[in-house]
């Protein structure tokens, strides 16, 4: 395993010398500072485990002003930073810069106030996605962004990839829900951006940190909103000969005017890796619907009347709907398990996170099934039909020459392919370390120009995460790797979706 | 105001034709700054050239679209050229079957729904006055209304946007896909910035189905706890309605509205629900029973658009509130004592999203009291008051108020779009 050459053309970052340590230490206390190399391994990488960079030093605050008086002298020094979460991310967000900090913020994970008349949680970045909905769901309130990982994720995290979830469609996203941040600068100024009420006076630089992956300083409270639990929800299954007459009962729901809570399609080989490994009794066929609709118990079922209507007269010859919480979880099963899940029909695989509209999924299944002819590779597909999202799982065995290098050029082509589409590189991913070579081809230059003019402002000495997002002289998938479980995997705390 | 050399027009000329450059006339006047010219470019290109131009020359620039909503904010400190978008008007693509529109900034609201309602669709946001308003307009001020409690606001609806830099560069950011994390969010940094860091010339848009059948409700309630008893109560139920409100006035009863969309079986359920839900909420007194209108865009709706019909601007003011939702009695209890001891008149509109707009009236110096004291009150209690229209003569008075600490980091922000300070100078928060 390589480690991956990222500071090109960049200065070098020298190595920490002990009196920097020293002074690292006195900031976060013994306990908040790893410098081991044994230990250091732990922070080389995050989801993306084929790119390993060591980090000088990993330091864990926690508090605000323990980041700040990190980040000042990392301005001081001129020592680049990268936050972390619970590096669970799949673009290589959290990958260190060679010799510089990981700013990990595990143990700021306080839920300072929930305000319930108000909707509002003010937490600290390490704080689990899911523990957010743990905190307020006796009140039949929850956090709406679902990424998979929740269960381990951070909301710090959340807010760096903008994270979304299978709920996007009709409840947005990370920054839809995320009021306002208390912000450390890259030279340790501390700020409020938005806060709790709407509209604060001044530029939405809320709205420009989240999604910002990391690279314009470190959030060290968020103000988050939370939303009422619906009063039903009500989730069908509908299998079609192929995932074009499904795309066709998609197109169907859209032009009767419904907005399902979330619509997910599969295709044959994702269906049986599914089975596979959970045994999800899905319907063998050549595309999988499943459509949910939340809100009130009349509206729901009137609508869902109708969605079996347009699944029929669409061409599904099976359509199951969810009579209970357990149907429903059972039906969610197969579908939250389709990463994992190749797993036992691949010895390896690359997912990728590209975005379509809608209506040329048709297309670009088709070109997807050419490429797949043409390379002699397998894709399972993933697809968030709601929103566009798709998630071509690209399989082959590391152990064949060649097919390694085959399939990350593959899974590139299918981004072309998303961005030649009108689409996007990355629906929830992010960017990141990963796709930074795919940014020229869906921006043009003074569009990425524009984009570092604002990061500019936020940080002119290029410290906070320097070497994402924006592209370097490099080519893509340069050092590829083999597809490694994360840890958090492998204990089956999470899975890949 | 920069004396422009006679010689400027004919420089235009190098990107305009010349039925595209007019002197400005009194009629164009903004808050009182007279700018000489006037330029209507036609695409974005000549847009972004122009104002390269412009910038290279010095000169200060203002955006223009629908010129409905140019005296919010402060002043301009210089004001030589006004920028229109009116030319700029088509709608490029109406992906009806993807549930996205991108559309030109000089296109109206009116106009771009009426396209869109061809597929049964719309951008679900009610902006002030949407025969004149355009695009650009709406998203530089942020102007949204009633709808903003389920469907967002215009940075949730907004999916990409392409701006004109003072330096000619047109930068596209987002894109046309409702899912999108590549790059920064440069959309959401431009709703709402009053044309000061770009001149927006396209936007994409996520749409929403039209609503089959809607039905809205008004009751009248005693006081400001009702209200906001009843308002919280419905916002923790689980009805699904899509715009909640209250109305309060010096010399009436409290009101709130309710708006409800579906399918008529959804509709009926939700209506038993709301007046089992306001029997239980309300006091002992007995009010009125809801009244229900088949067609929502009564006057209820209408509100916010009303507060500006008045017939005398010298003695009205009005100004956009937000408040915590749960600060809604407070709000409206603070607005009563302070409009009176002002002696001024006042009507007060409070979305339950916590936004809300205020008209006081009465002669400019009383209205320069309230605002004064209102503002330090609510900014006490987290809040903002932005100032949306002023008489002329009013004493000074900063439109936006407290911006917090990050101001130096929106000046940043701006002295790298536009250094030289060109677009409406002086226009924004802390004199941005």
């Amino acid at each position: 395993m390589g480690q991956a050459g990222l500071m090109e053309g960049r200065r070098e970052v020298r190595a920490l010398d002990l009196g920097l340590l020293n002074e690292f230490g006195s900031i976060v206390g013994k306990r908040g500072l790893i410098c081991s190399p044994e230990e250091l391994h732990t922070y080389e990488c995050d989801g993306l485990t084929n790119f390993r960079v060591l980090p000088g030093a990993v330091l864990l605050p926690s508090s605000t002003e323990q980041v700040q008086s990190v980040v000042r002298l990392c301005h001081r020094e001129k020592i680049p930073f990268v936050a972390r979460g619970s590096g669970t991310g799949l673009s290589g967000g959290a990958l260190p810069v060679a010799n510089g900090i990981v700013l990990s913020l595990a143990r700021m994970n306080r839920i300072h106030e929930v305000d319930l008349p108000n909707a509002r949680v003010v937490v600290e970045p390490g704080v689990i996605n899911l523990d957010v909905t743990g905190r307020v769901a006796s009140q039949d309130y929850f956090y709406a962004p679902d990424p998979s990982s929740q269960s381990v994720c951070s909301i710090g995290g959340n807010v760096a990839e903008n994270a979304g979830g299978a709920h996007c469609l009709k409840y947005g996203f990370t920054t839809t829900h995320v009021l306002g941040l208390e912000v450390v600068l890259p030279d340790g100024s501390l700020v409020h951006l938005g806060g709790k009420t709407l509209d604060t006076p001044g530029y939405d630089l809320a709205g420009v940190f989240v999604g910002s992956e990391g690279t314009l300083g470190v959030a060290t409270k968020i103000i988050l909103r939370i939303v009422k639990r619906p009063a039903c929800v009500r989730t069908l299954l509908a299998a079609f000969p192929t995932t074009n007459e499904a795309g066709a009962a998609v197109s169907g729901i859209i032009a009767a005017g419904m907005l399902p809570a979330a619509i997910e399609m599969m295709d044959k080989l994702a269906i049986q890796a599914a089975e596979a490994a959970v045994h999800a009794n899905y319907p063998d066929c050549g595309g999988l619907l499943l459509v949910e609709l939340d809100g009130p118990l009349a509206e729901v079922e009137a609508l869902m009347t109708q969605v079996d209507e347009i699944c029929r007269s669409n061409g599904a010859w099976e359509i199951r709907v969810a009579q209970s919480e357990a149907e429903r979880a059972l039906v969610w099963k197969g579908r939250k398990a389709a990463f994992a899940a190749v797993g036992r029909i691949s010895p390896n695989y690359i997912v990728q996170d590209g975005v379509i509209p809608r209506t040329a999924l048709p297309q670009v299944m088709g070109e997807i099934a050419r490429l797949s002819r043409e390379s002699g590779l397998r894709v399972a597909n993933v697809f968030h039909a709601g929103d566009g999202n798709l998630h071509p799982l690209v399989l082959y065995d590391r152990r064949i020459q060649g097919q390694e290098d085959a399939a990350l050029a593959l899974s590139f082509k299918i981004l072309e392919l998303c961005i030649a589409a009108g689409g996007s590189i990355t629906g929830e991913h992010g960017v990141g370390e990963e796709k930074k070579c795919m940014m020229s081809k869906m921006f043009a230059e003074p569009d990425l120009a524009t984009m570092q003019r604002v990061r500019c402002a936020f940080d002119p000495l290029q410290l906070s995460n320097p070497t994402k997002v924006f592209p370097a002289p490099r080519l893509c998938g340069e050092k590829p790797g083999e597809y490694v479980a994360h840890p958090v995997e492998s204990a089956g705390l999470a899975e890949r979706f | 105001m920069t004396a422009i050399s006679p010689t400027l027009p004919n420089h235009f000329r190098a990107v305009l034709s010349a039925n595209q450059i007019r002197p400005a006339s009194a009629a164009d006047a903004v808050c009182g700054m007279q700018p000489q010219l006037l330029l209507e470019p036609s695409t974005e290109q000549q847009l972004a050239s122009a104002l390269r131009l412009a910038d290279e020359s010095q000169l200060a620039v203002l955006p223009r679209g629908g010129g409905s909503k140019l005296g919010w904010g402060n002043a301009p400190s210089r004001a030589d050229l006004l920028l229109s978008t009116a030319r700029l008007c088509r709608i490029l693509e109406h992906a009806w079957a993807d549930l996205t529109v991108t559309v030109e900034a000089g296109c109206t609201i009116e106009t771009l729904q009426q396209t869109l309602a061809e597929h049964g669709q719309r951008l679900a946001l009610d902006p002030l006055w949407p025969e004149k308003a355009t695009v650009g307009g709406m998203l530089s001020t942020n102007d949204s209304g009633a709808l903003r409690l389920r469907f967002g606001a215009l940075r949730d609806l907004i999916l990409g946007v392409t701006i004109a830099l003072p330096d000619g560069t047109l930068a596209s950011s987002g894109g046309k896909v409702v899912k999108n994390v590549a790059g920064y969010d440069l959309p959401k940094l431009v709703t709402g910035a009053l044309g000061t860091l770009g001149v927006i010339t396209r936007a994409v848009f996520r749409l929403h189905p039209l609503p089959r059948h809607s039905r809205s409700f008004t009751i009248s309630v005693s006081n400001p706890e009702e209200a906001q008893n009843i308002i919280l109560a419905i916002q923790d139920s689980q009805l699904a309605h899509v715009a909640l409100q209250s109305q309060f006035t010096s010399d009436a009863s409290p009101l709130i509205d309710i708006l409800f969309e579906g399918t008529e079986a959804g509709l009926d359920a939700q209506a038993s629900q709301f007046r089992a839900l306001c029997k239980s909420a309300k006091s002992t007194q007995l009010q009125s029973e809801p009244r229900h209108g088949a067609n929502p865009k009564q006057r209820a709706w209408n509100a916010r658009q009303d507060l500006w019909s008045f017939s005398n601007p010298a003695e009205n003011a009005i100004a956009k509130i937000s408040v915590l939702p749960a600060d809604l009695a407070r709000a409206a209890e603070l607005i009563g004592p302070i409009a009176e001891s002002s002696r001024v008149n006042w009507k007060f509109l409070l979305h339950a999203t916590g936004l809300g707009w205020l008209r006081v009236e009465g002669p400019a110096d009383n209205l320069h009291r309230a605002l004064t004291i209102l503002r330090a009150e609510l900014e006490k209690i987290g809040g903002s008051l932005a100032v949306l229209h002023r008489p002329a003569n009013m004493q000074t008075f900063d439109a936006w108020g407290f911006s917090g600490d990050s101001l130096p980091l929106m000046r940043a922000v701006k002295s790298h779009l536009d250094p030289s300070g060109t677009l409406n100078p002086g226009r924004f928060v802390g004199g941005i």
